[in-house]
Order: C-alpha cells, then sequence, then structure tokens
C-alpha cells in the first residue's frame, strides 16, 4: 500500500476501525512491559544522585509526561490541519480523544514538578521557564476543552478547535522561547538531539524506557479511545449494526 | 451596495468597510471607549490596593499597564463581530465579499484604532498615574505600538470562533490570553529593561516579528473561524 | 540494587514523601486513562444493545397489536 492510498483508507472510519484492533493490544501490553520496568529500573536499580540524593528518580515519571504533553499538543495541531484541510473525520476524533490525555498529562508534570521542586529548591512553586510553559500549556488545553463544549454543534465544534490547536501550535514555540528567554532556573534538557546527555547511562536508560513506556500508553489510549469514538458516531451505519448484533470484540 | 461586495477593488473595499466600521463605532462612542475607561478604572483600583506606593507601584507598573492593556482589550473583543453577526451582516459579508479577508482586515484596523492605537496614545497618562520613570515612557508607547496589532489580531480569531456562543465573554478571555503570553513578555520585559537604563531592541523586534506573524495569518484563521461559527 | 534493604526503599533516602507522591499520581493518572477507556466502551454497549432490545420488543408488540386487530 503506497502513501497516497493509505492516505486515503484514513477517510473511512470503518477501515481504521477494523485494522486497529491489533495495534490498541500491541501498543498496551508494550506499555506495560516498558512502564514495568522502566519504573521497576529507575526507582531500584539506578544510583541516587549524587546533588539531590533519592528524590531525582521523580524524574522517571516527571521528564515522559511532559514530553507526552508537548508531543500530544503537537499531534493535536497536526490533526486540526488535516481536518480543516482534507475534512478527514478520524482527524476530529484524534483532536477530540488526544485533549483529555493530553490535559492528564500536563497536569501530572505540574505536579510531579511542583512535588520534585520541595526538596529541590525548596519551594512547591516556583515561574522558571519549564514551569511557566507547562502551566501555559495547560491553559490551551482547557481552553480546546472548553470550546468543544461551547459549540453546541458536533462538526463546528470539531472544525472550531482545529483552527485553535492550528493557532495554538503556532505560537507554541514563541511561548516557549519567550517564557525561556525571560525567566530561566530550571536545569537543561536531559536529551539534547546532537550532545550527549549530561546523565550516566545507569541513569538516563530507564529514563528513555519510561518515555517510550507512556508513548505506547498513549498510542494503546488513543486507540482505545478511538475505536470508541468510531462506533459512537457511525452507530446509525449498516457495518456498525452488524457488528453489534454479532457481538463484536 | 451587495453587488458592490463581489465586484469592487481590494483597495476600494478595504476603505468602504473601514468607513462603515468607524461611522458606527462613532455612532455608539460611548460603547466603545468602555474599555478605555475601565483601563483607567483598574489602574486607580492597583494604585488604591498599593495604598499609593511610589516605590510599589513604579516597580510594578510595566506589569501593571501591559497586563491591563490586555484584559481591556478583551473587553472590547467579543462586541467586535457581534453586532454584525446578530443583524446578518456578517453573514452576507461572507456570502458575498471577494477577498473575503480585506472586509476582515478593515475590521482589524478599526478594532485597533479604538484599543491598541488609542491606549498608546493614553498611555503617558497611565505611566504618570503609576509613577513609571518617565525616560522610559517613549519604550512604553514603542512596545504598546508594536504589540497590539498582534493582540488585536489574535484576539480576533478568539472572537471569530466564539461569536454567537452564549456567554462567549469568559471563554474568549481563557481561549486567547495564554496566547497573549511572549507579547506581554516582550512588552513589559522591554519597559523594565528601559527603566534599568539596558538596551531593548531586541524586545521592539520580537513585538514586531510577532504583529507580522499575526497579520500574515490571523485574517485567514479568522476568516477560516468566522465560516465554522456561520456554519457554511 | 541501589537499596540495602525494603524500609531503605521505601524511606528513600528522606525523600520517600515526594518520591511516592509523584509515583502514586503517575499510578493514578495511569490508571485512570485505561479504566475510563474501558468503562466507557463497556456502557456504550450495553445501552446500544438495550436500546436495539427495547426497540425490537417494541416493534414486536407493534406486529402482534396489528395481527389482533386483523
Amino acid at each position: 500500500m503506497t502513501l497516497k492510498e493509505f492516505w486515503h483508507r484514513l477517510g473511512s472510519p470503518r477501515w481504521f476501525y477494523q485494522i486497529s484492533g491489533p495495534f490498541g493490544w500491541v501498543f498496551g501490553s508494550l506499555a506495560m512491559a516498558l512502564l514495568v520496568i522502566g519504573t521497576y529500573w529507575g526507582l531500584a536499580v539506578a544510583p541516587p544522585d549524587y546533588q539531590q540524593g533519592n528524590s531525582f528518580r521523580i524524574i522517571y515519571v516527571h521528564v515522559p509526561s511532559a514530553i507526552l504533553a508537548q508531543s500530544a499538543y503537537m499531534l493535536m495541531g497536526a490533526a486540526g490541519l488535516v481536518l480543516l484541510v482534507w475534512r478527514m473525520k478520524l482527524a476530529d476524533m484524534v483532536l477530540a480523544a488526544t485533549v483529555p490525555f493530553g490535559m492528564s498529562m500536563t497536569a501530572l508534570a505540574l505536579f510531579t514538578g511542583a512535588v520534585w521542586g520541595k526538596p529541590t529548591w525548596g519551594a512547591w512553586w516556583v515561574w522558571d521557564a519549564r514551569t511557566t510553559s507547562m502551566l501555559v500549556l495547560l491553559f490551551l488545553y482547557i481552553g480546546l476543552y472548553a470550546l468543544r463544549q461551547a459549540v453546541p454543534r458536533q462538526e463546528a465544534a470539531g472544525r472550531a478547535c482545529a483552527v485553535l490547536a492550528v493557532v495554538g501550535v503556532v505560537n507554541i514555540p514563541i511561548i516557549k522561547y519567550s517564557v525561556d528567554w525571560w525567566l530561566t532556573l530550571h536545569q537543561g534538557a536531559t536529551f539534547k538531539l546532537t550532545e550527549s546527555p549530561s546523565m550516566p547511562p545507569e541513569m538516563w536508560l530507564p529514563l528513555l524506557v519510561n518515555v517510550l513506556g507512556f508513548y505506547c500508553f498513549f498510542g494503546a489510549n488513543l486507540v482505545g479511545r478511538l475505536r470508541l469514538e468510531i462506533l459512537r458516531r457511525e452507530h446509525g451505519t449498516a457495518w456498525v449494526q452488524e457488528l453489534m448484533a454479532g457481538g463484536r470484540t | 451596495m451587495n453587488g458592490g461586495l463581489a465586484t469592487a477593488k481590494p483597495g476600494t473595499l478595504f476603505i468602504a468597510q473601514l468607513r462603515r466600521e468607524l461611522t458606527s463605532t462613532l455612532r455608539s462612542l460611548a460603547e466603545a471607549l468602555n474599555p478605555l475607561v475601565f483601563l483607567f478604572l483598574a489602574i486607580t483600583l492597583f494604585a488604591l490596593g498599593a495604598g499609593g506606593d511610589p516605590e510599589t507601584l513604579g516597580a510594578y507598573a510595566p506589569a501593571i499597564i501591559w497586563v491591563l492593556v490586555l484584559l481591556a482589550n478583551q473587553l472590547s473583543l467579543e462586541a467586535m463581530f457581534r453586532r454584525d453577526f446578530e443583524d446578518g451582516t456578517l453573514e452576507q459579508l461572507l456570502l458575498l465579499a471577494r477577498p473575503l479577508f480585506i472586509p476582515i482586515l478593515a475590521k482589524v484596523c478599526a478594532q485597533w484604532c479604538v484599543t491598541g492605537l488609542a491606549m498608546t496614545l493614553l498611555s503617558p497618562i497611565a505611566a504618570m498615574m503609576l509613577y513609571l520613570p518617565l525616560d522610559a515612557l517613549g519604550v512604553t508607547m514603542l512596545t504598546l505600538l508594536t504589540g497590539s496589532p498582534a493582540i488585536t489580531l489574535i484576539g480576533a480569531v478568539g472572537a471569530a470562533l466564539t461569536v454567537g456562543l452564549r456567554r462567549g465573554g469568559v471563554l474568549l478571555a481563557l481561549l486567547v490570553l495564554p496566547l497573549f503570553v511572549p507579547t506581554l513578555i516582550f512588552g513589559a520585559g522591554a519597559i523594565m529593561q528601559a527603566v534599568a537604563g539596558m538596551g531593548t531592541s531586541a524586545q521592539i523586534y520580537w513585538l514586531m516579528a510577532i504583529s507580522m506573524l499575526s497579520l500574515t495569518i490571523g485574517p485567514f484563521a479568522v476568516q477560516a473561524a468566522l465560516r465554522i461559527s456561520l456554519e457554511q | 540494587m541501589s537499596f540495602g534493604s525494603l524500609p531503605e526503599f521505601f524511606a528513600m533516602g528522606g525523600h520517600g514523601l515526594y518520591v511516592w507522591l509523584s509515583y502514586g499520581a503517575a499510578l493514578l493518572v495511569v490508571f485512570f486513562n485505561a479504566a475510563w477507556v474501558r468503562f466507557a466502551r463497556r456502557r456504550y454497549l450495553r445501552e446500544a444493545a438495550d436500546r436495539t432490545q427495547r426497540s425490537s420488543a417494541a416493534m414486536q408488540a407493534a406486529q402482534e397489536t396489528e395481527s389482533g386487530r386483523l
């Protein structure tokens, strides 16, 4: 199947439903395995940090959730663009499904960041670049959620959120840069694309495992939500009726 | 006039729409000036809250001015498309005007005159009320002048998305205020640097860049949002 | 292993509260996201099944009334 064919196929929620079942299981199992391994590795095996002691282990849930929070928003921006340009129903569903997940990731990143901050910097909350950007990101998510609730018709709500998501994604680099320039206290990024991490491998390997685990979890969750949403929206069609009558998977 | 919408030259279309906007603003001038009144009322509240202390107010003046400018803008944004939405003019505009971004640009321009431009011109008064050192006054006006187009344009996108929604005002603020963060940072930051006697060109360039970007993308985002809101 | 014993593991060198609060929150978030999907799906399918049952029962009752009248 060529990329073009694949793109056309995605326009059919039914096709996506039919092929996505196994993906849900694969992502879910991978997620569970990776998260269990990564968490155990990070909590019990990795050596404690020279300066921060054992509180640094929070990194293994804080960084993955922060990365996911931002990736999810990028995905929503892309989905919004696809919806506006190609009118793909699936894109609308991806946007709708990602908002709650992304919001919970952002909230988790903020919470774990604050909890980590207390033993490290002595305060539950500091207005530094990363925390402020994450907080603004949370407001952007809340805005998307509120807009979808406020617009009465489903199709219009989807497209309105798409516009807002695209506008948000364009703004995010500017927001991050400006906040970063304005307030800097946070440590430098652990993973830079070109430089080697400042942590030894015994410390960042479990982090990598957990990041992958969270991504797989996102995949599994997204597939699950999409499949449910497809059933909901297409419930009038023959194939869904057949599926339900036959006691579907 | 309807035929004129579809066949007029862009320049004529822009000027006609702009004239229409400014005329209707002048007719309900009191309503149009409310946000400005709010700005100075809120400054008064800050001054009272801080006990009129020159040092406190002077130190926070950059932040207070910029944040209140953002909030005062919010108040007028909701009304930006509402009147035309309610009497059907907006729908006509969407159906007939080609290219659509021209009358939208004219609307945004009119909105900016009554808010951003007006606030820039009145900012010396605000600066004096808040004990902002007067050698930072030029920078204050410059930041407002270069930052307010971005505020009006980004705000217009939010207004277009929420026109016709019940209680759209608060939702509008929620949608649009996070997007103002960079403008606020560079604006207030520039004034603070000016007070400290340091260079501010970087921030001003950033503000201009953000406004340029908003000017390029904004009208089309507003167009898309209006079509969605009027379900076309 | 970085810890000598289980009590040491739980204490996390004095930072136990922070570490377990964070991991607890993460566990809750993961759990709720996963559980919500399964719960919502089951509920939807149950409701859909109820609806089809009720509508087919209604159709049957309508048919019986029709044949009763004939």
